[in-house]
């Protein structure tokens, strides 16, 4: 059924925890083109096990590209040279045989190397406990049709909410910033009536812990809208700005930060 | 001795939710905060149950072996969510979704939690929305729906193919609000490797710390899994990556009752395979057989390309045998017939593969049409396969999907172990022998938003469990065994790979466990587990250390797992001498190939203790069908 007729070069990142020197190190492999990016990782892991070796470490999990999970910068990509796809949709049959691959953690101040090509992310999770949610416990919500949202607004939001949280915007951008991420949830409770209410309360609460936890800031270059597999539009960054500049006329509520 | 007690409340089936509500007993607001509550796993259910128990007001420790509580399998669900809103006003009803489900579930779902789970459905969507779920909608504004398999009437709420991610989102960002208010503490990578049971009761969880590798001890007075379903048993099937049973099973070990281990949905439209390296399978959605027509080749081995076979050589399997369903057949019978067609020697060249043809549809509507019904998927197909399908028929085979056992619940859903409960896919409460699309989202939530915080009241105002702290000497001894199995497991030092045993196990469970069951496979399945299970201990390797990021060492303690629960579910699959739902056995047939189920002598559940290594105990829990008669079920 398969023929591995793909011979390639790799060039791995291997680091072996947080605290020491990484480098990178060469591995031969022969793969067949219908073999994913990370299926191809997955053997030479195998044939690294069965020596006894450590294999190489990287994050995936549902493989569809949706959860966000997977990140690989390839050949100065993150995941990799084609667009709209995050690395576990990444297809052998892409690259030519004899070429030669980097593969490479993302790399950001505030995403750590935990171990070869895994990184902490948790920081977006920090950015999201500060205000990415509509305060509405669970019980007295009104009847889902008491909230009309036109067809265009609710797409757009839906646009602003396929993000993954994978964190390719960081990784590819030269400032290392989450602004990307950040105005793609800022921007779905902008743009809906539920979101209304605590609309300049979280832009500023979330703005504050990402400048907080490292993040970079924006010189609109859209590299990050360039590598997003899910294709987040900078339209976003620029609703959070104009949402962040107004909160202090419009917002009578001190926020703490 | 172990008693199954269901706890169906009395009354009519509409009134028993109701009235369990009012008489269960309440934890005063005042003193919720002194109940710590563990939640293990932040799925759909997971996420919703923390969030809420947080809300009301509990103490709760909430974990997951994850990076970020959103990574959870949930957020791949494409289809959408099931709720008996009516907002068509095409008829349907909450007794409607119930009678749908019930009837889908090939009657061997338990009415009374089906019906709550018709009643909560509802309210399900409004939270969403008020969540600010971007949900599909109307030019007008409202709320936009589709039609799904099992159904005759619009109720599945969507957000494009990606129900699943919105929904989890909500449900996520309602954790991270608690998280931010400080009463819910999230533990990310940590995986629950046992829990702790004194006097009888749980009382907490031991987990492996996957960044350290230390082994973490956490109290609390009450324990909820939701740690999702067992599909991965196959190696290949449409769940992630790090989907696993090792919480439900290590739970199931301590005394936790599994049930029905060997209802297990296999989706018939997924992507088949392409060699040996493949490390999952993706699921295409249901909706392409609205348009697609399945079709196999008459000649056996026909290697011939498939636009150069002439149509009077191709037969159209699905609509030759279900002539009113057609290419719409039940997940079930679906994919029973395409291992028909694979086993007859007509599968794609030979292969594991059928196809699914839009050729006609794009005659017949035009290909803008098709595009603009399908484009994404079709786009998807390109991206993994690199074939066209506006002009070569897609390939598609089954793949494991769901599975609709789990640990055995009663009506709150707690298990056999007072203190323990499980929700949505870990338990087997809902969906019987077979679920329905769109229903896995109705479920999780359900139990996480609307049942949990309510049945977890009851019990802490009820029982009034004991706080105990983590040096009581039982949660030393579970620390000290998870410990000594991390130091067998690293010990080995053999020539086999986990993914290499794991990848063989999946053969087994697929060839002989799969879609088709007979006694004899089924025996010769159990003796290959049990061989396979002592090479893996005497030769399985290991590298690296278990004090440190070890993913090889995750992988073969979950696999540990399923050695023993795939014996279980070769031994379940063997005892239930009748076909239903996911569950078909050769022998029980009619003429015509369709599934004979025997009411009269497996109208139950099937509840397995766990009674020592390759040892089980079966309880049964009777069902009765008092509202929805049971029927065969017919697709002609």
């Amino acid at each position: 059924m398969e023929e591995k007729n793909l011979k390639l070069k790799l060039k791995i990142w291997r680091q072996k925890n947080s605290k020491s020197v990484g480098s990178f190190v060469d591995y031969d492999v022969q793969v067949s083109p219908d073999a994913s990016f990370l299926e191809m990782l997955d053997e030479l892991n195998n044939s690294l096990e069965a020596n006894g070796e450590e294999p190489i470490h990287f994050e995936s999990d549902c493989r569809e590209g949706i959860c966000g999970t997977c990140g690989l910068v390839i050949n100065g990509h993150p995941h990799g040279p084609l667009q709209k796809i995050a690395t576990c949709q990444l297809h052998m049959r892409n690259f030519k045989d004899g070429e030669t691959l980097w593969v490479e953690p993302f790399r950001a101040k505030a995403f750590p190397v935990i171990k070869d090509l895994m990184v902490d992310r948790s920081g977006f999770d920090k950015i999201l406990e500060a205000g990415g949610y509509v305060s509405v416990n669970t019980g007295g919500a009104p009847d889902a049709n008491l909230i009309p949202i036109p067809k265009d607004i609710a797409s757009e939001a839906f646009d602003a909410a396929a993000c993954i949280g994978c964190g390719a915007c960081v990784a590819a951008c030269k400032n290392a910033s989450a602004m990307l991420f950040t105005s793609a949830k800022v921007s779905q409770y902008a743009l809906l009536p539920q979101g209304q209410q605590e609309r300049y309360r979280r832009v500023q609460k979330m703005i504050a812990v990402m400048d907080e936890l490292g993040f970079g800031s924006c010189t609109n270059t859209y590299a990050c809208e360039a590598e997003c597999p899910k294709g987040i539009s900078v339209t976003n960054i620029a609703r959070m700005n104009r949402d962040f500049a107004s909160a202090k006329f419009k917002s009578k509520e001190e926020v703490e930060v | 001795m172990i008693k199954l007690e269901s706890k169906i409340p009395e009354g009519h089936i509409s009134e028993k939710w109701t009235n369990h509500k009012f008489n269960m007993k309440l934890v005063n607001p005042a003193n919720k905060r002194k109940y710590t509550v563990i939640v293990v796993g932040t799925g759909l259910a997971g996420a919703s149950a923390a969030a809420t128990m947080g809300e009301l007001g509990y103490n709760v420790l909430a974990f997951t072996y994850h990076d970020s509580a959103r990574r959870a399998h949930s957020i791949a669900a494409q289809g959408g969510i099931n709720a008996s809103k009516n907002y068509q006003n095409d008829g349907d009803s909450t007794y409607r979704l119930f009678y749908d489900t019930v009837k889908g579930g090939d009657f061997r779902a338990r009415e009374a939690n089906v019906h709550r789970l018709a009643e909560v459905s509802g309210n399900i969507i409004d939270q969403c929305v008020a969540q600010g779920v971007p949900f599909a909608r109307e030019y007008g504004g409202l709320l936009d729906n589709r039609s799904f398999g099992g159904a005759q009437v619009s109720r599945t709420f969507y957000a494009r193919g990606q129900t699943g991610q919105q929904l989890l989102l909500g449900a996520f960002s309602a954790l991270n609000r608690q998280v931010d208010k400080g009463t819910v503490k999230l533990f990310t990578r940590r995986e629950m490797l046992d829990v702790v049971v004194i006097d009888g009761k749980a009382k907490g969880i031991v987990c492996r710390n996957l960044l350290t590798g230390e082994i973490e001890k956490y109290s609390a007075h009450a324990v909820c899994l939701a740690t999702g379903g067992y599909a991965n048993v196959y190696f290949l099937s449409t769940n992630a990556m790090n989907c696993n049973v090792t919480a439900a099973w290590r739970a199931h070990k301590r005394g936790a009752l599994f049930a029905n281990p060997c209802f297990t949905q296999i989706h018939p439209t997924c992507l088949p395979l392409h060699g040996e390296s493949q490390s999952k399978l993706t699921l295409m959605s249901e909706s392409l057989r609205n348009d697609g027509r399945v079709w196999v080749s008459k000649k056996k081995g026909d290697t011939r390309n498939p636009n150069d076979i002439p149509e009077e050589e191709r037969d159209y399997y699905l609509e030759r045998k279900y002539p009113s369903f057609g290419n719409l057949a039940p997940r079930d019978i679906s994919s029973r017939s395409a291992k028909e067609v694979f086993d007859d020697g007509r599968g794609v060249k030979g292969g594991e593969a059928v196809y699914l043809d839009f050729k006609d549809a794009i005659n017949r509507l035009g290909k803008k049409a098709i595009e603009e019904r399908y484009g994404n998927l079709f786009e998807i197909y390109e991206t993994i396969t690199g074939e066209n399908p506006y002009e070569v028929p897609m390939m598609i085979y089954p793949a494991p999907h769901y599975t609709m056992g789990g640990v055995w619940v009663d009506y709150n859903l707690m298990s056999t172990i007072p203190g323990l409960f499980v929700l949505g896919e870990a338990n087997f409460s809902d969906h019987g022998a077979n679920r329905l699309g769109a229903s896995a989202l109705m479920q999780g939530l359900a139990d996480g938003y609307f049942v949990i915080p309510y049945t977890m009241g009851n019990y802490l105002a009820s029982d009034k469990p004991s706080f105990e702290k983590t040096d009581h000497p039982e949660f030393e001894k579970v620390a000290i065994e998870v410990k000594e199995l991390t130091n067998k497991l690293l010990s080995i030092n053999g020539k086999r790979t986990v993914d290499d045993i794991h990848k063989q196990l999946g053969r087994i469970m697929w060839n002989k466990v799969g879609m088709a069951r007979n006694e004899k496979g089924l025996r010769e399945a159990i003796t290959e587990i049990r061989e396979l299970k002592d090479e893996f201990w005497k030769n399985v390797t290991i590298p690296g250390s278990g004090d440190d990021v070890n993913q090889t060492l995750e992988r073969a303690g979950r696999l540990v797992d399923y050695f023993e629960l795939g014996e279980l579910m070769a031994k379940d699959a063997l005892d239930r001498n009748e076909s239903c739902g996911g569950h078909f056995r050769e022998e029980y047939q009619f003429e015509d190939g369709e599934a004979k189920r025997d009411d009269e002598n497996y109208t139950f559940v099937s509840a397995w203790e766990f009674a020592g290594d390759g040892k089980w105990n079966l309880h049964k829990e009777p069902l009765d069908f008092e509202y929805v008669k049971p029927a065969i079920r017919s697709y002609k």
